[in-house]
């Protein structure tokens, strides 16, 4: 069901104009957006999986997460895809994916690599 | 590269949960040897490098080389390399429609956001929103209404459902009194929208 507030979203695109812009388009909201656009892409070309891969799965991920009318949680999804593939295909496991994702964010892990 | 680089960035300042996981996943697949991170960062480069202004510049040159729309409509990929635009034979491909006084087209990516990069750059976020992708094959007209195009009755509305394998640009109508334009100029009445189908190309009194 269409709400009123997506109506006007559509009709007012141009309402994001208060945010930062490059050559006129807002890009990336941040810049791990970009980040992880960019390891999408690279995973494809570097043969990892093929662009009907990633696509087929980033339609699950944005199905699952069912209606974002801001479209706001896009790389959200997008960072979900490529990593299911990663974990599909063995790349990685989720048990190193949640134990990177945790040194980082308690500080455990830093540049200093002599530690591990 | 390693995985050091990638790390260099973690404690810049405080990162979500997602922005550390994108790190983490990066950083991971370089050290496995499986991408690196000037890889990636190539990527982003050659993505914040692309914008509509290349498509626009594409859309100027069909319109005032006839042979040049012909090739364009026929193989883009050859047609957009004789204008610097690499579209690499692995990647998707990009078709070009004409929109004539009979015919509006309209490009939408009704299962995720499936978008001719290499013309346009990143699709815009209403692109990409749920509303965009169900209401424009079941209600384009309305959905152009509201962009601020009313077509006539009697022209015909073709919706393309972009895919994996196959991407759109429009390429559309060229406006009346635009006769004495050079090619340099045309650029500037061409817009994202219009290339997209849920606008027009400007007319010169509104760039005047």
């Amino acid at each position: 069901m269409m709400s009123t507030d997506a109506d006007r979203q559509i009709a007012n695109m141009d309402g994001e104009a208060a945010l930062p812009r490059s050559n006129g388009e807002l890009v990336f909201q941040a810049p791990w957006e970009g980040r992880a656009f960019g390891i999408a892409v690279a995973m494809n070309e570097d043969g990892l999986y093929s662009w009907r891969e990633f696509r087929d799965k980033l339609v699950e991920e944005i199905a699952a997460a069912g209606e974002d009318a801001t479209g706001s949680a896009y790389y959200e999804q997008w960072l979900a895809s490529l990593e299911k593939l990663a974990i599909q295909r063995g790349f990685v496991t989720p048990e190193e994916m949640d134990a990177r994702t945790e040194e980082y964010a308690s500080g455990e892990r830093d540049d200093d690599h002599d530690d591990h | 590269m390693t995985a050091t680089h990638v790390e260099d960035h973690v404690h810049d300042q405080p990162m979500s949960g997602v922005a550390l996981r994108s790190v983490a996943i990066e950083a991971l697949l370089a050290e496995k040897g499986l991408l690196t991170a000037d890889e990636v960062q190539r990527q982003v480069n050659l993505m914040d490098g692309r914008t509509p202004a290349d498509g626009a510049r594409v859309v100027a040159r069909a319109w005032v080389d006839a042979e040049f729309k012909a090739r364009l409509l026929a193989d883009s990929r050859s047609a957009l390399a004789e204008m610097g635009i690499a579209i690499p034979e692995e990647t998707p491909h990009l078709a070009v429609v004409e929109n004539t006084e009979a015919v509006h087209h309209l490009v939408v990516c009704t299962l995720c956001s499936c978008y001719p990069w290499p013309i346009l750059g990143l699709p815009p976020t209403w692109y990409k929103s749920a509303p965009y992708r169900s209401r424009a094959v079941i209600e384009p007209r309305a959905v152009l209404k509201e962009f601020g195009l009313e077509l006539d009755d009697s022209v015909e509305v073709r919706v393309w459902d972009s895919t994996a394998e196959v991407r759109y640009m429009i390429l559309p109508d060229r406006p009346q009194g635009t006769g004495e334009m050079s090619e340099a100029e045309l650029v500037d009445l061409i817009t994202r929208d219009s290339m997209i189908g849920v606008a027009r190309a400007k007319s010169p009194a509104s760039v005047a």
